[in-house]
């Protein structure tokens, strides 16, 4: 390293691979994997969630999982919360729809109407 | 960049290391291998987490789970049940003392009261990443002395700041550096001294093991600040884990020219080699460990002159123990008036602490200075264990004196514990419950001072024996009242009369005890018999 900027731009290009454990106040994606989730291939929708937010670097995203919430049938189920916005559960999110739900909602704010199950 | 969805923070400080972190990092890493989950779950090895009482310790984030005392046969559980499907494993998730899960690590009462200033990383980034300590802004002081301070400057700023010594003599660091910056010389030296021989102090191996780049980068401002350009860091060769982590952070620097030839382009130039202690309790002596780096016997040098202008082969040399030079790069970082802002007047900023012996929080704390005894040990520390009641503290380790009841609301700062004959020294906090007999304790400090003493002068190679011997008689019923009135002039007698520190604080719990517990020992002597029952004089009288 041979000047500050070298060193602020490795500064920049390591605190987003930190901020997972900082609590980003960002947004959040909660991901349905009970045995009824992960079943309906709910591992494929976390996965295309992960690969979608790696290729867009929103590193600022919270994903976690949660259990059984009781609508098996509708899994696999994705929450998405953006700050100071009520839940949006979206139901039989596939890996297709996980990539567009990251886009649409996530990225732009816009929520998918047709594939929402509950609102809060 | 690959995006992780989880991390999860494996405490490889050595107490969890001895409870067996690493079988539990290794099958942790496998069993994700097993359950497809090595590109979403980041395993990372970090610093001490704190709760050494309870490793091995693991942190789940972005929830913040943080889960105790975890075997290698809980592994399958915890990446089946949360990571795979987001089920907290209950049983074995840290709670305070109510029950309460502790959603995060930082809620806990335990992590409440502290300020992480040196211990900012410590469990919180990968020790052997220099990449995760630039991304918690390190360096950035570093580049900023280098870039927009002269030497002098940054000296002012220690020097306003107020830090002290935190090795346990307290002495004013800035001050120190001014000595060695004025010092004309050919060349001078940064020593850091991680000879850390204390009892019960482990907090600078800790520091080392969590987070080695803060101690390095304190070292090469310290070696701008006052023209050095070659530092040593002299481990106690038992710290295999600071040796290896420290290795490879010098490695690392050198790598990214943060150390070495033509820091970040600047022209300063610094250079840094470990060297290895023995494991002699008097290397921890600021001459004496000179001395083991040159070659030579470890046995301390008649002061004056001082390292500070007539150190390490003759030249002038600053010597700083570990837990100060990591302060060094907050205080660069944030100003003197932000470190002043915590702790007392004469003693800002904060203390690491290593809490031992009869305390339910056994383990590693960092808190602002003058924080009062009470609240460390019934509030972090738990309160001790099985409701029994405080016998007596000891701060500052083996050579520390033993406060009673009475100093529970003392604020625990350097003047105001030494003005009651204590110190707050290196930072170790024995915690003693009424079950023991303070003959036992006395006569095992004074056992270990008589085996350290190094032999170089009389007051200490006698004075040490003398000390022993004569508690010795006591607790075997042959004690005198001329025992107890000897015991308080020799120790008198010592505090003065040897070369270095060792000598001179090797009687100071011992006179402190005969304050404080006066009235226990004079029952061992005048009644024969031990108040506690504890120790083999047993609780009825023994008849001549």
């Amino acid at each position: 390293m041979k000047s500050l900027e070298e060193l602020a731009r490795i500064r920049e290009e390591a605190k987003r691979q930190l901020e997972l454990r900082e609590g980003t106040g960002g947004p959040r994606i909660v991901i349905g994997m009970g045995t009824c989730g992960i079943a309906a291939g709910a591992r494929e929708t976390l996965m295309a969630v992960l690969d979608e937010l790696g290729k867009r670097n929103l590193n600022n995203v919270t994903v976690t999982q949660t259990g059984c919430v009781g609508l098996c049938e509708q899994e696999p189920l994705m929450e998405v919360i953006l700050p100071g916005r009520p839940k949006v559960t979206y139901g039989r999110v596939d890996a297709n729809r996980a990539r567009q739900i990251v886009a649409s909602h996530v990225v732009n704010g816009n929520i998918i109407g047709d594939w929402v199950i509950a609102r809060e | 960049m690959a995006f992780y969805r989880s991390h999860v923070l494996v405490c490889g400080g050595t107490p969890c290391l001895l409870g067996g972190c690493r079988g539990v990092k290794d099958a942790l890493v496998a069993e994700i291998e097993r359950q497809g989950l090595t590109d979403e779950i980041k395993v990372v090895e970090t610093g001490c987490l704190g709760p050494c009482d309870r490793g091995p310790v693991l942190v789940v984030y972005p929830e913040g789970i943080t889960y105790v005392r975890v075997k290698v046969e809980d592994v399958p559980a915890i990446v089946a049940e949360h990571l795979l499907k987001g089920r907290v494993v209950e049983r074995l998730v840290y709670r305070d003392e109510a029950g309460e899960r502790l959603v995060s690590y930082a809620q806990s009462t335990y992590y409440g009261p502290q300020k992480r200033v040196v211990l900012r990383n410590c469990g919180v980034i990968d020790p052997e990443s220099i990449e995760e300590y630039i991304a918690r802004d390190g360096y950035a002081a570093l580049a900023k002395a280098l870039t927009a301070m002269t030497p002098a400057a940054v000296v002012e700023e220690i020097k306003a700041s107020g830090l002290r010594g935190r090795g346990g003599a307290a002495f004013p660091t800035g001050l120190k550096w001014s000595f060695t910056a004025k010092a004309q010389a050919d060349q001078k030296y940064i020593v850091c001294n991680a000879d850390e021989g204390e009892p019960g102090t482990f907090k600078d191996r800790l520091i080392l093991e969590g987070d080695p780049h803060s101690v390095l980068e304190g070292m090469i401002i310290a070696g701008y600040a006052v023209g050095a350009t070659r530092g040593f860091i002299y481990i106690r060769g038992e710290y295999r884990q600071s040796i290896a982590r420290m290795a490879k952070a010098i490695a690392r620097a050198r790598e990214m020219g943060l150390l070495g030839r033509n820091i970040l382009g600047t022209g300063f130039s610094f250079e840094v080699e470990i060297r290895e202690g023995a494991g002699a309790y008097i290397c921890g002596d600021e001459t004496a460990l000179i001395e083991s780096i040159e070659g030579n016997r470890g046995e301390p040098r008649v002061k004056p002159p001082f390292p500070g202008v007539h150190g390490l082969w003759g030249r002038p040399t600053v010597v700083n123990n570990v837990e100060t030079l990591a302060n060094v790069a907050p205080i660069i970082d944030h100003g003197a008036a932000w470190f002043r802002s915590m702790g007392t007047e004469n003693s800002p900023g904060t203390k690491v602490f290593t809490m031992t012996g009869d305390i339910n929080n056994e383990g590693l704390i960092e808190v602002e200075m003058g924080i009062p005894l009470r609240q460390i040990i019934y509030e972090i520390g738990g309160g001790i264990p099985g409701g029994r009641g405080f016998k007596m503290a000891q701060t500052g380790g083996t050579s520390g004196g033993c406060l009673p009841t009475s100093f529970l609301d003392l604020p625990m700062d350097y003047d105001t514990l030494a003005q009651h004959g204590a110190a707050l020294g290196s930072g170790a906090l024995l915690v003693m419950d009424d079950t023991h007999c303070i003959v036992d304790i006395i006569k095992c400090f004074q056992k270990f001072f008589a085996h350290e003493s190094c032999g170089r002068c009389t007051p200490c190679r006698e004075g040490t024996v003398r000390l022993y011997e004569m508690i010795g008689e006591i607790s075997e019923g042959r004690g005198t009242r001329e025992h107890l009135r000897v015991l308080e002039e020799l120790g008198r007698v010592m505090t003065v009369a040897p070369l270095c520190g060792l000598g001179q604080t090797a009687a100071v719990p011992l006179l402190s005890c005969l304050k404080h517990f006066r009235e226990e020992i004079e029952t061992h002597v005048l009644e024969g018999r031990c108040p506690t029952g504890v120790c083999k004089m047993g609780k009825a009288p023994v008849v001549a």
